[in-house]
This record gives structure tokens, sequence and C-alpha cells, in this order.
């Protein structure tokens, strides 16, 4: 997993509640037995028509907006648990989601992809979308060892959450594998002393 | 100290606890096709073995064809990926019962089935309608592919304890209305994300008073509301259903499996971060009106008129994809296909509700109406008990079991435009098929509607 640390880039805006993974990559693209590569298909029925040709008015396809944060409305990432949903935004170069909600499985699938899920108030995103739609230029300056969002036109700096744990796995390219597996002794004390064992 | 049933059975499985997290030990792995190749592959490219393959169970069905399994998969992709499970099961030494094995099936529905998932156990899958298994009063969850290869490489998860969560149904539920309405009628209530970062316990005279199929049902479509999982305490229906299955403990184990079942219960005074209580007697049949599983609404009813000024986007935009309009009534739309199947809604009860609706009547000619077993063993109990020659001479054809149309993976979709009513548990734009338009219903309100042809309300139809 790559190494997390600061971005400083543009938003790219998607301004509708409770997008799911289907969106995010139909599940006709969950074929693939590799991660890569589903960048492409990412959000392919919203931006692409049946013939293939690109969806003008899809925010993907427009020219003004560019950057490597996707803001998107509340309950981002709802649905099924594939983790190629995670991997299709990465791949098409997305480093963070930007959202009042995230879907609770989307969170553990994006930290494990190394891309960010970064929780804002209702308000704040209100606010983020009007301003990009109006300058799709604004910057946003994403730092997780501060854990904040700035917005340098605004002069304002939000703070979000996030697990300590998670956070460094982040900030230094860590999974969970390598801990899981360095527990094996207590794993193994545990499956020892069981009461039960049907 | 009073503790709920998820936290005796969480507690029960941690490893141990670090800040704010915990090592959770996952009891029952089930794998299938589409999640898991790349999560073998994560093991392979840091050399790690499989810690306990005799914990992993693995089928294939999220793109297996229903028709003509007994031969080879057409569809070139879907074939590698079936393929490559088969593989890595074969190279690891995991159980798999693939296509054409007696006990192939939907992963949620051979589970239970067979006796794996049992009371108090920990189970996860790369699917996030492994809170089926919650019925059982099991700790099951979704996960996602690096967590697939978590499980495999250390039979543990690395995971904060979610908020708890109680949601009773009290009394009898009315003529006409099932464990699938009950469970629509929730998430109408609480909407898509409704209870994230919730684990829920159902309870309530109501929930008590369900079969297992019914219990599965309801706890399948925890996710819809966004839940973590869902979990039902155990009792004499449960244990009824899990004895006797090949994998449930036998002889002197079965005792002492049931005495501690019997202690999986939530204390009386534990509590639950939210509670909510609904009256059985105020549920009717539903139906879904939009394209998540939120948008629901009485048979009768109409979809709404009025929403917040921030959701308006998303609700026009829903409204538009489905054809519909605020306001208005789904009664006497008419209806292009009928998908009876799924995790939700493809066991042996919901096609004995389907068969005892149809039997002896025709299904609407303009209708195409499919029903798809969730497994090998429910396709062999329904040609057992005559329902397969009942679906034919009313017109449903019964096909081979997969998780077919509620994601088309697979050949069975539902084209652009077209309206199917579907018993499976997503209305997702394009979840059909790109441009199909779903709408979420009971089997038997799936039955009436497509032998009627079109949305009508089902208690002026009940046998």
């Amino acid at each position: 997993m790559e190494k997390f640390q600061t971005l400083h880039t543009t938003g790219r805006p998607l301004p509708l509640e409770n997008i799911d993974t289907d969106q995010i990559i139909p599940a006709r693209f969950l074929k693939a037995t590799t991660r890569e590569g589903f960048g492409e298909n990412l959000f392919c029925d919203w931006r692409y028509n049946a013939d293939g040709s690109p969806k003008a008015d899809f925010v993907l396809n427009d020219p003004r907006y560019a950057g490597q944060v996707l803001v998107a409305g509340k309950n981002f990432g709802c649905g099924s648990s594939r983790e190629h949903a995670a991997w299709a935004l990465y791949d098409a170069g997305f480093r963070t989601v930007i959202s009042s909600y995230f879907a609770d499985i989307f969170r553990g699938n994006a930290l494990n992809t190394g891309l960010l899920h970064l929780q804002v108030s209702d308000e704040v995103l209100a606010r983020l979308l009007a301003a990009i739609e109006e300058n799709p230029q604004l910057e946003l300056v994403v730092d997780l060892p501060s854990q904040t969002l700035a917005v340098p036109a605004w002069g304002e700096t939000f703070s979000f959450a996030i697990d300590g744990y998670k956070k460094e796995c982040l900030i230094n390219g860590y999974d969970d594998i390598d801990f899981l597996v360095n527990q094996k002794s207590a794993i193994e004390a545990y499956e020892k002393q069981r009461a039960w064992t049907w | 100290m009073s503790r709920t049933l998820f936290d005796k059975i969480w507690d029960a499985h941690t490893v141990r606890s670090l800040e704010g997290l915990d090592v959770v030990y996952i009891d029952r792995h089930l794998i299938h096709e589409v999640t898991s190749p790349q999560a073998f592959d994560e093991l392979a490219a840091r050399n790690l073995p499989l810690f306990r393959p005799s914990q992993i169970l693995a089928t294939a069905d999220h793109n297996v064809p229903t028709l003509h399994q007994d031969q080879p998969i057409r569809e070139p992709l879907s074939r590698l990926q079936v393929e490559k499970l088969t593989e890595n099961c074969q190279k690891y030494g995991i159980e798999l019962y693939g296509l054409g094995h007696e006990r192939q099936g939907i992963v949620h529905v051979i589970g239970p089935e067979l006796g794996l998932t049992q009371p108090g156990l920990t189970m996860v899958c790369g699917d996030s309608h492994t809170s089926t298994h919650g019925a059982f009063g099991a700790v099951a969850f979704g996960i996602g592919t690096s967590q697939v290869a978590q499980v495999m490489a250390s039979q543990c998860l690395l995971l904060s304890r979610p908020k708890r969560m109680r949601i009773s149904v009290e009394g009898e539920l009315r003529p006409g209305v099932t464990a699938k309405d009950l469970i629509l009628y929730i998430i109408a209530q609480l909407g898509t994300g409704g209870a994230t970062g919730h684990f829920v316990e159902y309870a309530g005279s109501a929930v008590r008073s369900l079969s297992m199929e019914g219990r599965m049902t309801i706890c399948n479509m925890s996710i819809e509301m966004g839940a973590r999982g869902g979990l039902i305490a155990p009792d004499a229906t449960t244990f009824a259903y899990v004895e006797g299955r090949p994998f449930a403990p036998k002889g002197e184990a079965w005792n002492d499996a049931v005495s501690y079942w019997q202690t999986l219960y939530s204390d009386d005074d534990a509590t639950f971060e939210t509670e909510y209580t609904y009256q059985a007697a105020d549920i009717t049949p539903m139906i879904t009106y939009g394209t998540n599983p939120g948008m629901g609404i009485p048979l009768t009813g109409h979809v709404p008129s009025e929403v917040p000024a921030s959701e308006a986007e998303s609700f026009d935009k829903s409204l538009k994809y489905m054809g519909f309009e605020r306001g208005e009534s789904l009664l006497g739309k008419q209806i292009d296909y009928v998908f009876i199947g799924s995790c939700t809604n493809s066991r042996i009860e919901d096609l004995r509700a389907v068969a005892a609706y149809v039997a002896g009547k025709q299904k609407a000619d303009h209708v195409a109406a499919f029903i798809v077993p969730g497994s090998k063993q429910v396709e062999q109990q329904a040609i057992a008990e005559g329902i397969d020659k009942i679906f034919a001479a009313a017109g449903f054809e019964l096909r081979e079991p997969g998780c077919s149309a509620c994601l088309a993976m697979n050949e069975d979709k539902i084209p652009a435009g077209a309206y199917c009513v579907a018993t499976s548990n997503r209305n997702f734009e394009g979840r059909q098929g790109p441009g199909s338009r779903t709408l979420l219903a009971s089997p038997l309100v799936a039955a009436i509607t497509a032998v009627q042809g079109r949305i009508v309300d089902i208690t002026q139809y009940l046998n």
C-alpha cells in the first residue's frame, strides 16, 4: 500500500446522496481476478452512454474538474461490500473522498486500499460542493498527520477524525495483515483455551 | 455485568484488545469466486500460508449461469473466475462445493442448510449479505477482499466494536404480511444509512414467531440500512432447525452446544445505544419505488410528494430513473419481469409460498417469471415436493441455483427500461442490468404480481 501524507489538490463534486458501490463499480465489472484496471469503469453507467461515448454532463467527463479528491453527498459507499469500489476510485487517481457520512464497509475497504475517507459536517460539505462548482480550481489541502482539511481561499481549516492505528498504517503504507500475522502466538493460545469446539 | 447478545459473542471471540481495536477471532469463513481471487494472490505475494483451511468453505454462486450448469460456463471471464476458485481451493486444501456439487448454492443459503451456521459463532464472507447468518444468533458480517486475505492469513480481523441497536417488532403480522415486508418497513423507517455504525438485534414477539427462513430474510437486509450486521437470539426454533444437519454437533456435543446456546440472549438490563419499537399491526405488504432499499412504501401507499431540500436532487434523479412521479400510487403499473430468488428469498419456504399461491393459476402473458432456487438442495426439495410442476404449469421457469438476476453478473439480466418485481435485496440503478428498474417485494407479492401482470393490492387477491 502506498504511503499517504499530504495532498495539495482540487476537488471533483458529485452532489448525490447514498451513492452505492454498484454505481461506483457495477457488478458486471467484478470478473477481473486482479486489483488493477477498475478505474476505467468507475461510475460506468453515469459516465458513459450505452454506446461507450462519454456523457458530457458527468463530473468525470467535465474538463473543468481535475484533482484527487472526490466530494460526494452523504452516505457514500453504501450497499455491496465490494472492495473493487475503493480500488476503482484509487485506480482512477482519487486519494481522498470527502462526504458527510460513509458506509461502514466502504470505510474499511478505503483504508485498506490507501484511500482516505474524510468526513465533514453536512454544512461544510454543502459549502465545499457549492464552492467547487463555482471555482473548479479551489485548492484543497488534505494533511493526514495533522488530521486537517484546509481550504486556503477561505482561510479555514477543518479537523477530521480517524482511528490512531489506522492513521499510522496509512501514513506508513502498512496494512493489517502484517499486524495480524504477528499475533500468531496469541491467536493459537486463544484457540487452545476455547470452551467449545463444535 | 449485563451484556447484549452481540457483546457476549464478541467478547468470547476477542483474542486481545488494543486501544479502541479488538483482534476478533473468526470461526467460519465463507468464500466465493468474485471476492476471493485477489485475496489468494495477496497471500501468495507475501509468501504466507493459509492459517486454518478447515475453517473455510467455498462455493461458486455470484456469476454462475442458471441454465445448463452441467456444461462448461460459456462466458469466458466468469469461467476464469470459477476455475481460479477451484485451483485456489485445491492448492490450499479448502472444501469447495462448486458447480455440479449436490451442496452448491448461494453462500448464505448453503451455510445454514448444512448446519455450518450456528449460534454463538463469528462468521465472515466477502459479501455484505453475510448478515443473513445472524438469524441463528451468530455475529456475521460482510468484509472486503483485503479482510478476506487477513482472515486467510490469521483467522482474525482487527475491528472496532460497533454500537448496539435493538429493533423490536411486537404483535402479530397481518394476513399477507411476511418477513420481507417487515424488514422493508423497518428500512423505510430508518433509511438506507439509518443503522450505520451499529450491529442490530431484532427482537419482539413478531420476530420470535418467525421461522428460520423468515429470520434469515430479516437479518439478510440489515446491511440495507447500513448496519454492520443483524442478529436474533437463538431459541427452540433455531435449535430445531440446526439439529441433524450435516455440520451440526452430534450426540453429547449437541447437548453441550444447546446448553451454551441457551445462554445467548441480551440480559434484561443490557443497554443499547439506540432502540426502536414497531407494531406488527402497522405493517402492510410493501414495495419499493426508488433506487435504494429505504425507498419503500405500502403497496397501497403513494410515492412521497415532499422530501427535505437537501435530498431533492437525489430523490428526483431516482424517480426519473424509475419513471415514477412524486405523489403517485403504484397500483395498476404494468410489470415486465418477476424474479424470485437471491440470498434474501430463495429458500424452500419462499418457493412453497409462491407455489401455494400460483397452483392452478397462470402468469400474465406479458410477464416473464423466473425462479432461481438458493441451492441445489432447495432445487431438489422443490422437485421432491412437486413444486417444480406447479411452477411449470403456471408458466414460471425454475432455474438452477445462483445469485442470478439479483446482481446480474451472469446472463440473467433485466433489459433497460423494463420493470421487475424482485424478491432480492437491492433496487440500485442498474443492479439487475444497465437501465433495469427494480421493485423489491416479498415472494407472495412477486407471485401475485406475476399472475396479475401489474401492481395490485395483494390483500384483495390472497387465496
